[in-house]
């Protein structure tokens, strides 16, 4: 995306190289940002971790995509006129069908499967008369523009409606009364299918009275698959994601790498605030205890887990836990009530912040080290160099001085589960947004 | 549970008999087709800059184009450049950079 800005914006001629498993992506991101003509040209993947002489065999060879030499490639893209053929082939207004074709129950279970709008389970086909009883459920219009969502920032944001909405959350096997929760999910604009090769997935955490209204659970079994409401608001909010962004199609619109279990119900559960020690999480967040609203986090990826903590080494079982995480994705603290109180009495955090202000000081990791992981060179370590703080502090330190891995804000404590024992969680991620239930009931 | 399936409409669906439902997909952006620079004639004593996104050893890359360049097509004057943050942000000040110092440019490897 920055090639094509830099020459139709700044009339820069450009060209781009990309590994060779972006093809698909590249074709499309260029066709959607008006540009199919945009240079560019494919190397091997990966680059990452390979020797000097090796990219120079990169350079030296052919593009894996053309059969043609990369550098050939390149200078043709510098210096040979636009044809203007592929702009025909383009279509510049599109527009999306209200309904699909008729047809019979099984062709039209075949058509979602093979037009990439499932999560390849069965779906409810949204009929009409499924969708309007959904619809009935919001006091907001079918045709409102309910929101503005893209997989990724390199992506163009599709735009789309009350009703789209509603013929997800009927796909999804939703009932009615959830929809005001799929609605503010979807109003979010937060996608729960991002595209990026770490194969992130979306956790949703919902407080205040609706959990009670549409018995989601928050106690025994509240993040696995046994409540209806949490099993298809969840999938919902994934279905919509990618029908609604523009879809979701690996190698295409979706580059993670391996995939992500946790995105086929997308997390979703009730915070257990009847039984939590502390205030509820959206209490946290600017929100009165007797409003609804809908919590999100994303790039959920990795997780530690323990049971218990313990007496005489429970700093140190946190300490390693912290350290074993992604460097790079903070921790939110995901604890069964037991866990949560078991806080309170080995460190005296009598409220989430104090627990997280712990979190913060004793999350710790030598300079060097933190600074080789490829994800940190990625993302902190530009940033840090062009004096951002409080990466460039960091980056003074010297290669085996502990520095913080994280930062206060990004750090979370959500409590959930059914005390049938002291299990708890930390689930590396990334707080997004809390969006009121209420407003689109 | 009123949208759960009913056993009308489940019986009404099978066989022949056919459907009518509606379409799932968000509504896509209007495409504006954006105008490429004009191509250089040829590269012969231009200055091309090599744009780092600083994406997983990207820098290294561009190190060997930079060289192949050297070795190459001598007369070509290449500066490697790094963006000036994540490559995930735009980056204007690199951009207006290179317009006023450069003929062309080449990215990579950012995906």
């Amino acid at each position: 995306m920055h090639a094509i800005a830099l020459d139709s914006k700044y009339g820069v001629p450009t060209v781009a190289i990309h590994t060779n498993a972006f093809e698909k992506a590249v074709q499309s991101v260029t066709r959607m940002h008006g540009m199919p003509e945009a240079r560019y040209t494919f190397v091997p993947q990966p680059v990452m971790g390979k020797t000097a002489e090796q990219l120079r065999a990169y350079v030296e060879g052919k593009s894996p995509i053309s059969g043609r030499p990369v550098m050939q490639e390149v200078i043709e893209g510098l210096t040979r006129p636009a044809e203007g053929d592929r702009i025909k082939e383009s279509k510049f207004e599109r527009s999306t069908p209200r309904m699909v074709d008729s047809d019979s129950d099984d062709n039209l279970h075949r058509l979602f499967l093979e037009n990439n709008w499932t999560d390849k389970l069965p779906i409810v086909l949204p009929t009409e008369k499924r969708v309007a009883e959904m619809l009935a459920r919001t006091s907001r219009k079918p045709d409102e523009v309910a929101g503005h969502m893209r997989s990724n920032q390199f992506r163009q944001y599709w735009e789309f409606t009350v009703e789209k909405v509603a013929i997800n959350a009927v796909m999804a096997g939703a009932r009615p009364e959830y929809f005001p929760v799929i609605l503010a999910l979807a109003s979010s604009g937060v996608s729960a299918r991002g595209s990026t090769t770490s194969s992130m997935a979306a956790m949703v955490v919902v407080n205040g009275p609706i959990r009670n209204e549409i018995a989601m659970n928050s106690g025994t079994g509240a993040m696995a698959p046994y409540n209806y409401a949490n099993a298809t608001i969840g999938r919902a909010y994934g279905l919509l994601s990618q029908n609604l962004q523009g879809g979701s199609l690996p190698g295409d619109s979706y580059m993670g790498s391996q995939g992500n279990g946790y995105a086929y119900g997308t997390m979703t559960f009730a915070e257990n605030e009847e039984r939590s020690p502390w205030v509820p999480f959206h209490v946290q967040h600017g929100f009165k205890p007797t409003d609804s609203s809908v919590s999100i986090f994303t790039g959920c990826r990795s997780t530690a887990f323990t049971l218990g903590v313990r007496e005489k080494y429970w700093r140190e079982h946190v300490r390693s836990m912290l350290r074993g995480m992604d460097a790079h994705s903070a921790p939110t603290f995901v604890l069964d009530p037991i866990a949560a109180r078991q806080f309170i009495d080995r460190g005296g955090f009598d409220t989430k912040e104090k627990l997280i202000q712990w979190v913060y000081e004793n999350a710790l990791m030598p300079a060097g080290e933190y600074w080789d992981y490829q994800l940190i060179q990625n993302y902190i370590y530009p940033r840090a160099t062009f004096g951002e703080e409080p990466y460039a502090s960091k980056l003074k330190a010297a290669p085996d001085e502990m520095i913080r891995m994280f930062k206060p804000d990004e750090i979370h404590v959500v409590v959930v589960g059914g005390e049938t024992n002291g299990y708890w969680r930390i689930m590396g991620c990334n707080y997004q947004k809390t969006v009121s239930v209420d407003e689109w009931r | 549970m009123a949208n759960e399936v009913q056993g009308s409409e489940r019986a009404g669906v099978e066989g022949d008999k056919k459907v009518t439902v509606m379409n799932p997909a968000g509504y896509p952006p209007q495409i504006t087709p954006k105008p490429m620079a004009p191509r250089l004639d040829s590269l012969d004593g231009k200055t091309v800059y090599l744009v780092d996104p600083r994406f997983d050893d990207s820098g290294l890359f561009l190190r060997q184009v930079q060289n192949w360049f050297a070795d190459h097509m001598p007369s070509v004057k290449t500066n490697l450049v790094e963006m000036s943050s994540v490559y995930t942000k735009d980056d204007p000040k690199t951009w207006e950079m290179i317009k006023a110092n450069g003929d062309g440019a080449i990215i990579g490897v950012g995906h």
